[in-house]
């Protein structure tokens, strides 16, 4: 039996808007997916170390205030760090065009802003996870 | 006779014409092709519209509504720096605004100061960083208190920033008794909506009653609090939850004032409120003139409230932010002109209309002119404010008024039944039915059931770049250095006397605001006292439904 693919959602900072997260995670379970969500002040260090206790294959970031370049690329060292770059890392939320490449570069898979849809999103999942 | 008449031709008309597609409320109730005379049977003129000013109120709050004095313009405001937050408000002010409202940064809201390493990163992102009374200082300079109304979106940690203004105000000669201002001050709504909580429920409802109590004494001109529906329909509920829950959470608070031994009428009148104004302009209308009915029979039947001005429901709102897309940003100046347009019919006290950039950032110097633009067109060029609730008596309104009256009352027995606001929030009550009609929205605008234009029809190709306004790379640091050295300079014995009373005066019954008046004024900052106020009060654990 396929195992199923385990998210970790989380809002990063100090924001505390999550109907978007929360929606989110209930379309990737719609999915088929199995979803943790370990809710708001999240710091990127409490984000990994729940990422690899919990062994999901993706981490899904909601980031809606401005504080995307800092927290972003730090989830992104951190699971470097680990050696846990076989993690999806995607974002979704209020990103600005001209900060998504860069924050591509360093680690973030995919960003999904306004208008993107939970078919969208459930798709690039399982699309680009690492063939095990 | 004519009522028969009515009944038979309507019929005829009916059985005569292609069967008309039903369409629904927000809330899920059928909405009619066509309204009439029949429609208004059960309504009784005197005790259910009434007049304006009077009880039952729907009308109106005032005798004389924008005949009188219109509606407050107040867009939400708040920049990456003190000095730049009192450009803007001077810009504003200039162009037309006509009371201020106040965007702080996260760390502020969450009581953080710039230099906490949870605000890494957050530092004026989203408002102005306020660590001190000096920050309020450079905010508020030239200012002159007594000519304006400020508003202050601050939750957990009102009573500094309360304490705050009304330190500006005597270092500008004047009595706290002549400031006028609003503090949101809503705390249960961030327990679910809005996230910027601090304490758990009993000592966030002591603050609350300690700022009531304060200010019926001594701020009697202060909105003390501006309960929020505004932010549980962003988060996804229908107009009748909007107003259910809101209305739950006011219950909550005034059975907090009773029980610390305030008498309703001390602090009742104070009571102001924040209400989301959504797309369906004819429902948005009925949700407010049924809100202001509910409210005053709350009040007056359930409260036994004597003053007048405890019936009232007085508010301001922000169009709503949810409802605008990223996606052909200009679409944006129309959605918000047509819900302002509704918040105007409804009568409300202040109106926000967001910027047409909404989903992107903060509003540039134009978006928000282009919002000012809208709520002055709207007054001097349309029309609809030469009468008092112009559209009263039209057959579909009053048939929604009563409508969402019913819904409105019915869900709030739901949640005394459950045993109120603090208990509905605690059992996951509030959250869960709010996160499925999310859910169940965003369905709709996947299927293209529900038409979001630009977004799941009539969409383009190339999208329009729309300015951003320039931020400051060096706004956190500059923040964090200004915070530095202000800690350096001022009397560190004199702040750490100010913070162990507040800490005692925490741990005891006395009010707050007093002990938190003296620790602005010796620049304890907003960290350290809300610190303190950690230690004592612990910090809420957002209770989980997902």
């Amino acid at each position: 039996m396929d195992r199923k693919i385990r998210v970790l959602a989380a809002k990063p900072g100090l924001d505390g808007h999550d109907r978007g997260i929360k929606v989110v995670c209930t379309g990737l379970k719609d999915a088929g997916m199995e979803v943790i969500y370990t809710g708001l002040r999240q710091t990127p260090e409490a984000i990994v170390n729940a990422a690899l206790q919990e062994d999901v294959d993706v981490i899904a970031l909601s980031t809606l205030s401005g504080a995307h370049n800092h927290h972003l690329p730090r989830v992104a060292q951190l699971l470097k760090e680990k050696q846990c770059e076989h993690i999806l890392l995607v974002a979704g939320g209020i990103v600005p065009d001209h900060d998504r490449v860069a924050l591509k570069k360093q680690g973030v898979s995919e960003i999904f802003g306004p208008g993107a849809t939970l078919k969208s999103i459930a798709a690039f999942i399982k699309e680009n996870l690492p063939a095990t | 006779m004519e009522k028969q008449k009515i009944v038979e031709q309507y019929q005829q008309w009916l059985d005569g014409n292609e069967p008309l597609p039903a369409r629904t409320t927000d809330w899920g109730d059928v909405i009619k092709s066509l309204y009439t005379p029949l429609d208004l049977e059960n309504v009784d003129y005197l005790n259910h519209l009434g007049f304006p000013g009077e009880p039952p109120l729907v009308r109106g709050v005032y005798p004389s509504m924008y005949l009188g004095r219109p509606w407050t313009v107040r867009q939400y405001s708040g920049y990456d720096s003190p000095a730049d937050t009192n450009a803007r408000f001077r810009y504003l002010l200039g162009q037309g605004q006509t009371g201020l409202s106040v965007a702080f940064d996260l760390p502020t809201q969450i009581g953080y100061d710039s230099d906490h390493p949870m605000s890494v990163g957050e530092v004026g992102k989203v408002g102005v960083p306020v660590d001190t009374l000096e920050d309020m200082e450079v905010i508020f300079e030239g200012l002159p208190l007594e000519k304006l109304s400020t508003s202050m979106t601050i939750n957990a940690p009102s009573a500094v920033l309360l304490a705050m203004y009304v330190c500006i105000g005597m270092k500008q000669g004047l009595s706290p008794k002549v400031l006028r201002g609003t503090i949101q001050n809503d705390v249960l709504k961030e327990y679910t909506v809005r996230g910027t909580f601090i304490f758990p429920p009993q000592p966030s409802l002591r603050l609350v009653t300690d700022i009531f109590a304060y200010c019926a004494e001594n701020v009697p001109r202060f909105n003390t609090i501006n309960v929020a529906g505004y932010h549980l329909r962003e988060a996804g509920c229908s107009a009748v939850q909007e107003i259910a829950f809101s209305f739950s959470n006011a219950v909550a608070y005034i059975e907090a004032g009773l029980n610390a031994g305030l008498d309703i009428d001390q602090f009742a009148p104070r009571i102001s409120w924040i209400f989301n104004t959504n797309n369906k302009i004819f429902e948005e209308v009925a949700k407010y003139r049924a809100a202001r009915r509910i409210w005053a029979e709350l009040l007056k039947d359930r409260f036994q409230a004597k003053d007048p001005r405890s019936w009232k429901l007085r508010f301001h709102t922000q169009t709503s932010g949810a409802s605008l897309t990223a996606q052909q940003p200009l679409n944006n100046v129309v959605r918000v002109a047509y819900q302002t347009l509704a918040a105007v019919l409804a009568g409300a006290q202040s109106i926000a209309a967001c910027s047409y950039d909404e989903a992107l950032s903060l509003p540039t110097e134009e978006s928000v002119r282009t919002s000012l633009r809208t709520q002055q067109i709207l007054r001097e060029e349309t029309g609809v404010v030469d009468t008092i609730d112009p559209l009263g008596g039209s057959y579909f309104l009053e048939a929604l008024t009563k409508q969402i009256y019913d819904r409105i009352k019915e869900l709030m027995s739901q949640i005394d039944e459950i045993g109120g606001a603090v208990a509905a929030i605690e059992n996951g009550f509030v959250q869960k039915e709010i996160e499925k009609r999310a859910y169940e929205i965003q369905l709709e605008i996947e299927s293209g059931k529900r038409v979001l234009v630009g977004v799941n029809k009539y969409t383009i190709e190339e999208e329009d770049q729309v300015p951003m306004p320039e931020t400051n790379p060096r706004a956190e640091r500059e923040q964090v250095e200004r915070l530095r050295s202000l800690k350096a300079k001022r009397s560190q014995d004199r702040v750490a006397q100010v913070l162990n009373d507040v800490r005692r005066t925490a741990m005891g019954k006395d009010n707050l605001m007093p002990v938190i008046i003296e620790a602005v004024s010796a620049y304890a900052s907003l960290g350290e006292i809300c610190g303190v106020l950690r230690e004592v009060f612990g910090e809420y654990q957002q209770v989980k439904t997902i």
